[in-house]
């Protein structure tokens, strides 16, 4: 599963404050304004994409700054300023509905609820039939394009290039061989120190040199001999800050987060600025020399107010309607198949062989449903994929420390591995020597037909080679972990080396009853982990367990397996009326979610009359893990589905360590629900791998004091996983990160397009195809009343819901009614759906699933297979 | 067996043509034929090189195709085969299958997935047209086809900006290159009165004999050869296009840029070797450029912080050292130096995206950090001189640019202004006055007629540079280019050695093209209003398939290899002789700015970002 951030505004003043200072900033009754810079940065780095460097990869919403909206009401005004995509575009919402994705009845409901009954035919013509002119040119932009319309000067060609190399080359981590010179002081003081080194200059004209070289300019005498006005002064640097949005996200990144870059720099938005300012002064200069003029010369507009609200336009209205009809097309069926299983009778097996509890993500869903039928007298759980215990780790060897937690989260532990250390191997073909002059020249003559021959061999039998990110290399199995504390002294740079007894118990307790896993325990609890191996992929973090912050979640899974073993543990347990048999033991394990492969740890700790179990439950994960990998290569070209199960199992495995393959895997493409209750809620429906799926048993919560907890996290995680992908989905071209082949690798932080190409943050397109862009839609199984007291318990989770950032629906416990959470209540809803078809033989059903024919929403969603009941 | 020569052009040409009929979406069939042509080729090169091995290595020139003989001139194909071939051919077609098999399914569901596939092999096409040329000619033909498909590949993702932006600057500096060679070609016409091959340059006789006689039109052809490589090859003061060309998706980047078109320079050397061997002038140029390369791309590579321009660097440099290594007759350690840099530096590319995750985890357990030192001192001082020198690339970008381009763009600004839109109709009054001129020249006075070439030639120039840096609507400028052809063919008239039927060759593909370009632009106005060339306007997603016609009858009008336009280009600069270097001036500007004026075209009426915003749109800077 992966980890959303809360995003910015918790950082900063608030949102509305934020909004506020910033419409009247920009407003054109601002003209009595001072220009105040520090309060403008502050607004800027607020609205820039927030994402760090690559290796920690944090799904967040990428409209954060516009949270505290509504959804329909955010959206359409942050596409109004920067010109995002932010639905579908209306021609493929018709078409969606042409192919019968979106269904009429759900249409004519939402257009009745919205519109009224006189309003449904004209609005249902103005949806299906009005042309419309739908492109808007964006607020952002405009003044700065005033100098290739008015002065035919394309100052971004000029000043970008050099701008983008000296950024790369001072933050970069470790692709240059030669360090940038005096990078200690900072960004701007160590420019100075190349500026003063001798002749060669920074710049062409050597008036802006000397102005330069006297450090003491103020920014705003730049932007007075720029820009020329000070009404303008601010609408310019948006222009300017937005013109390259991916650069100035990651240096206002880097400012407020130093430690996401292993190597350290000192930078600020507003050095960069600075900066930029002086090298647009130099262009103007050099182009226009004495003739030059401000850029308000030529400016007869007003400034624009960038952020003031305006209604929704009937356009927009129309889009929000097809959005709505698009999701609740889809949710309408979930919750009618949840609903047809309520009727069926399920043997439930009175004694279980093992219990299993993954992590919540939905990637883990088809996998627990394959196990469940390979092995009926199993139980799976899910929870939140580091189990409750956070901590910082340090691999044998490490020099840094890894947070295995969600990134919200600051933990006060340590737990370091010593013993044995993960084996390391190094790539001779990646050695700067290669890059150098001599040594490059013996490489070239010898490594160089190595090369050759490791190429073919990459091509034709691929496999594992230390280029590759593997999730198992995270830590050695065999190794030990310091996870138990006796001296509360033993500390380490201000962190406790392990955890109490006292402090394990709290966290193995808290874990437990969260799901709802306080009786009949199995001889067996595997507690699964998951991570990702992959190959050729700078986004791999974005693939690993974001509850680990990013990374494969195996340490958290031992460790948890270890605290629920202690004998300690387990007494203090037993005196707060948790009882864990003797003979349950509990087995950490890491699923590789692209190579489909699953290991386990400790596995010499178990009891002789466990072991057989256990080599008996090895079997069934192989199965369950056959058939999971056959279900996944139904989407992937270079695996035909119907050979053997085993060959796709191979080409599985293999797929994970090829070079050559874009896609390793489909991450969280598709995510759609979440599904907070117990298993038996919705283990009768064929959910497509699209369900987050996270264990809660009401009965043991009857007045929900638990929940809170729960579903605090499911909004920034769950949530941000999907709307990160809904965006990217909508505008891969200015919100994700484009199609991932061209990717330049920069200074080991981000990707660009080319040498001289601004950062893309965001999903390359390989990640998002899949996906159908809608909203995440969390269902809780618990009474109505209870749900909403628990939503509304903080602001912060509150908002996700009342501005409509995810639906929300409750299943009443007694009643199987659904109550859905709309404008600060729950309602009644009935779905229209009457029954979902059932399926009888699942495997064959997924044989004959097809690829998409393209990747257009209306080939693709056709690979999203409908849910179905399954029957036998 | 030697007659099995022209088979190594022959297939990647059928695979070529068998591509373009391939529908779109069927991905594996498009696949299957560019990796079989590359691995069939790779066999069959393989097969004949043992052959040639065991024949002792003899050197194989034949004769093909004559695609033009008059009495005193023949135009015809030559294909060769020594050890130089050997190791390029099939260094060549192992890297291609290599890209090939890498593509298949790294390109799968990309938009153009066929548009890549046909590139590739088309490229491959002129790689071995290169490599297996026996003369000049047969080289011109690759080396045009390597110059076009490298443009195209650059520009791939043809909806953003700066792609295409950068294509078209990497095409300035192949033009450049062609043009360089056109020039060898030109003068080793007049020094050996004939489509002199390979095979006679290396009897030394044909060379030692002139380096007597006719030393400086023998420097002439080495000097436009070296420099063509030098261009090529990107190396000093040249290199800026390298990394500024990774821009397509990264398997094309590794085959063109990585391995086999930046070596092509090298190649060039090695053939050209006979030439100068024994001239100190060519061969100190050599080895300083070299030299030269080495030690600044050397620093340059230093200081990248992304992942492909090291690389790209790092291979110059290497280049750098393969010149020196040429220049000093170490011909066996070039061609190895070669085939291991190609495979390192594609393998390289190849993997490049993994070197995040690599060097993280690496410096995870390495990483120390640098102690603060305040280091000064004067030789501190140059050494962060040479940083920031490497770290702006010398300057050259914006140099070349300045002090090359610009002037250009300068002067057909100038003339833009002087001249209004009823000039086409002086001009075609003019085309008259020169026609019926030509009709009663002899009744002109002398100096007239003497007059007559060049002053068509400079009204020639004055139109093409006026489209050159023109942002009028496109179909003017697409007129203004025709004019100036016509201008550029009735020069040729004037200049009396040229016959009719000659000219008639050259006017076949140059008029097809004409219209053929002229209806597609004509039919973009009408669906699309006004297209002026202000902007770029991606008319592509709108319109493929005008798109497509449009850049064959740019081709057409250009003389690309397979038009008949291309024996006309090369006639056109037989009939200008030896001792009229003004003619030869216009001659040669005209064929540079040619075919950028048109490719400019074509790239702001069909490339770029979707100005109606119903396709995705970038950021301009992305």
């Amino acid at each position: 599963m992966k980890e959303a951030e809360s995003g910015k505004k918790s950082v900063y003043t608030g949102p509305d404050t934020a909004d506020e200072s910033l419409a009247g900033k920009t407003g054109s009754d601002s003209a009595t304004a001072h220009f105040d810079l520090k309060e403008l940065l502050h607004a800027i780095r607020y609205y820039l994409p927030a994402q760090s460097a690559l290796k920690d990869f944090i799904h967040h919403n990428s409209l954060h700054a516009f949270q505290h909206m509504p959804f329909y009401q955010a959206i359409f005004k942050a596409a109004g300023v920067f010109g995002y995509r932010v639905t579908l575009q209306l021609r493929e919402y018709r078409s969606l509905f042409a192919n019968g994705r979106i269904r009429e009845d759900i249409l004519d409901r939402i257009l009745n609820d919205r519109k009224g009954e006189a309003g449904v035919q004209r609005w249902k013509h103005y949806l299906l039939a009005k042309p419309y002119e739908s492109y808007a040119p964006p607020l952002i932009g405009r003044l700065r394009a005033h100098w290739k319309d008015e002065f035919h000067i394309d100052l971004d060609a000029l000043v970008h290039p050099l701008l983008f190399r000296l950024l790369s080359a001072y933050l970069d981590q470790g692709i240059s061989s030669w360090k940038f010179p005096h990078a200690e002081g900072g960004f701007l003081a160590s420019l100075y120190q190349l500026e003063r080194s001798g002749p060669v200059s920074l710049f062409k004209t050597a008036r802006v040199r000397k102005l330069f070289l006297s450090e003491a300019v103020e920014p705003e005498r730049l932007l007075q001999e720029i820009v020329g006005d000070e009404r303008y002064f601010s609408q310019y640097l948006y222009d300017q800050q937005f013109s390259h949005q991916g650069w100035s996200g990651f240096v206002a990144s880097v400012e407020e987060k130093p430690e996401a870059l292993l190597d350290r720099r000192k930078i600020t938005l507003g050095e960069l600025i600075v900066f930029e300012l002086y090298l647009e002064l130099d262009a103007l200069e050099f182009t226009f020399g004495k003739n030059r003029l401000p850029l308000c010369a030529r400016v007869g507009e007003n400034p624009l107010p960038l952020f003031a609200d305006h209604p929704l336009t009937e356009l927009n209205e129309v889009l929000s309607m097809w959005q709505d009809a698009f999701e609740w097309s889809y949710y309408d069926e979930v919750l009618a198949g949840i609903r047809g299983g309520a009727g069926q009778q399920r043997n439930t097996v009175e004694r279980k062989i093992f219990q299993a509890v993954f992590c919540i993500d939905e990637r883990e869903c088809s996998l627990r449903r394959h196990l469940e039928q390979v092995a009926p007298a199993c139980e799976t759980l899910g929870a939140p994929g580091f189990f409750g215990v956070e901590f910082y780790f340090q691999p044998l060897n490490g020099k840094f420390y890894e947070k295995l937690c969600p990134a919200p989260v600051t933990p006060k532990y340590l737990i370091k591995e010593y013993g044995a250390a993960a084996p390391r191997k190094h790539e001779l073909l990646y050695a700067d020597h290669t890059h150098r002059l001599w040594t490059g020249w013996l490489s070239s003559l010898t490594l160089g037909f190595f090369a050759g021959i490791k190429s073919f061999q990459q091509l034709f039998a691929p496999k594992m080679s230390p280029a590759i990110s593997n999730a198992y290399a995270h830590m050695n199995g065999t190794a030990s972990l310091s996870i138990e504390n006796t001296d509360p002294e033993h500390r380490e740079n201000g962190l406790q080396i392990g955890f109490t007894v006292e402090e394990m118990s709290q966290r193995v307790e808290a874990q437990l009853r969260g799901m709802g896993l306080i009786r009949d325990f199995a001889p067996i609890v595997y507690i699964i982990a998951h991570g990702s191996s992959s190959a050729n992929n700078p986004h791999h973090g974005a693939h690993d367990c974001g509850a680990c912050s990013g990374r494969p979640g195996s340490v958290n899974a031992r460790v948890f397996a270890f605290m629920a073993n202690h004998a300690g543990v387990r007494a203090i347990l037993k005196g707060k009326g948790l009882h864990i048999p003797e003979e349950t033991q509990f087995v950490g394990g890491l699923h590789d979610t692209a190579a489909d492969e699953l290991a386990f740890f400790d596995e010499d700790l178990l009891s002789i009359s466990n072991r057989d179990l256990h080599a008996g439950a090895i079997k069934d994960f192989e199965k369950a893990l056959d058939l999971n990998a056959r279900e996944r290569s139904r989407r992937f070209a270079s695996v035909n589905t119907r050979a053997g199960i085993k060959k796709v199992r191979r080409a599985i495995r293999e797929r994970s360590v090829s070079l050559f393959e874009p896609r390793p895997e489909l991450g969280h493409g598709t995510n759609t629900l979440c599904i907070v209750g117990r298993r038996e809620l919705s283990k009768h429906v064929f959910l497509d791998r699209r369900a987050f799926l996270n264990s809660y048993d009401y009965r043991t919560d009857p007045e929900g004091r638990l929940l809170p907890n729960i579903m605090r996290p499911l909004g920034p995680v769950c949530g941000g996983i999907n709307l990160e992908y809904y965006f990217s989905r909508v505008d891969n071209y200015k919100i994700g990160a484009g199609t991932k082949l061209p990717h330049n690798v920069v200074g080991l932080f981000a990707v660009a397009n080319s040498s001289d190409g601004d950062l893309r943050p965001g999903l390359p397109l390989q990640m998002i195809e899949v996906h159908d862009p809608m909203r995440l839609l969390i269902i809780v199984e618990h009474d109505p009343e209870v749900v909403l007291k628990t939503i509304q318990s903080s602001p912060e989770m509150y908002e996700w819901y009342i501005n409509e950032w995810v639906h929300l629906v409750a299943v009443h416990p007694e009643t199987r009614q659904f109550f859905r959470f709309s404008r600060g209540h729950f309602r009644s809803y009935e779905p229209l759906c009457a029954e979902v078809p059932a399926v009888r033989d699942v495997q064959a059903m997924l044989e004959s699933a097809r690829e998409m024919k393209t990747n257009r929403i209306e080939d693709a969603t056709k690979e999203n297979l409908p849910v179905m009941i399954l029957n036998g | 067996m030697t007659q099995f020569l022209p088979a190594f052009v022959l297939l990647p040409l059928c695979a070529f043509l068998l591509c373009l009929l391939v529908p779109r979406g069927k991905e594996k069939l498009l696949s299957s034929v560019v990796m079989a042509a590359g691995g069939l080729q790779f066999l069959l090169a393989l097969a004949f090189t043992l052959f040639w091995w065991s024949e002792g290595r003899p050197v194989y020139n034949v004769k093909s195709l004559v695609l033009y003989a008059s009495p005193d001139f023949e135009f015809f194909l030559d294909f060769y085969f020594d050890k130089v071939t050997a190791v390029f051919a099939l260094t060549g077609a192992a890297l291609t299958f290599l890209v090939a098999v890498f593509s298949r399914y790294y390109m799968h569901r990309e938009p153009g997935f066929k548009r890549y596939f046909c590139t590739i092999i088309l490229f491959f096409t002129g790689y071995n047209f290169v490599v297996f040329s026996g003369n000049l000619e047969t080289l011109f033909v690759g080396w045009e086809m390597l110059g076009i498909t490298s443009f195209l590949l650059i520009a791939f993702y043809r909806d953003r900006h700066l792609p295409v932006r950068n294509g078209f600057k990497v095409l300035s500096f192949y033009r450049l290159s062609d043009v360089c060679l056109i020039l060898a070609m030109w003068m080793s016409h007049h020094l050996w009165h004939k489509n002199i091959t390979y095979a006679q340059w290396n009897e030394t006789a044909a060379v030692q004999g002139l380096l007597q006689n006719e030393y400086l039109p023998l420097l002439f052809v080495s000097l436009m050869m070296v420099i063509a490589a030098m261009l090529k090859s990107a190396q000093m003061p040249f290199f800026t296009w390298l990394p500024r060309a990774m821009e397509g998706p990264t398997t094309s980047s590794a085959i063109f840029y990585g391995s086999l078109s930046v070596h092509i320079g090298v190649f060039l050397l090695l053939r050209t070797y006979p030439l100068w061997e024994s001239d100190t002038v060519v061969k100190t140029l050599v080895l300083l450029t070299g030299a030269l390369t080495a030690l600044v791309a050397g620093g340059i590579t230093r200081v990248q912080a992304t992942v492909k321009t090291q690389i790209a660097y790092a291979s110059v440099a290497q280049i750098g050292l393969m010149f020196i290594e040429v220049a000093l007759g170490f011909h066996l350690l070039a061609l190895f130096h070669f085939a291991g840099n190609a495979f390192l530096r594609t393998y390289q590319l190849l993997v490049s995206p993994s070197v995040l995750s690599y060097k993280i985890h690496n410096m995870f357990f390495s990483f120390s950090p640098s102690p603060d030192k305040h280091r000064s001192g004067s030789f501190n001082r140059l050494r962060t001189q040479w940083y920031l020198l490497s770290l702006k690339e010398w300057n050259l970008d914006h140099l070349l640019h300045r002090h090359f381009w610009f002037p250009f763009k300068w002067a057909g600004k100038q003339l833009n202004y002087l001249f209004s839109q009823w000039s086409i109709l002086v001009y075609l009054f003019l085309m008259l006055v020169s026609l019926v001129g030509y009709f009663f020249r002899k009744d002109l006075a002398d100096h007239w007629t003497e007059m007559m070439p060049l002053l068509t030639l400079a009204v020639s120039l004055i139109l093409l540079l006026m489209a050159f840096a023109g942002r009028a609507e496109a179909q003017r400028m697409w007129l203004l280019v025709v004019i100036s052809q016509v201008f550029t063919a009735m020069a040729l008239i004037w200049n009396s050695h040229i016959e009719l039927h000659r000219l008639a060759m050259y006017l076949s593909g140059t008029f097809t093209g004409a219209v053929v370009g002229l209806f597609c632009l004509y039919k973009i106005t009408e669906k699309e209003g006004q297209v002026n060339l202000h902007n770029y306007h991606g008319y592509a997603a709108y319109h493929p398939h005008y798109a497509f016609f449009f850049l064959l009858s740019c081709l057409a009008l250009v003389g690309f290899p397979l038009t008949p336009t291309f024996v006309g280009i090369d006639l056109m600069f037989m009939s200008v002789s030896a001792g009229q270097p003004f003619h030869l001036a216009g001659v040669a500007l005209n064929f540079l700015l040619l075919e950028l004026t048109l490719l400019r075209i074509y790239c702001r009426v069909f490339l770029g970002q979707d100005k109606k915003h119903i396709h995705p749109v970038a950021y301009k800077s992305s």
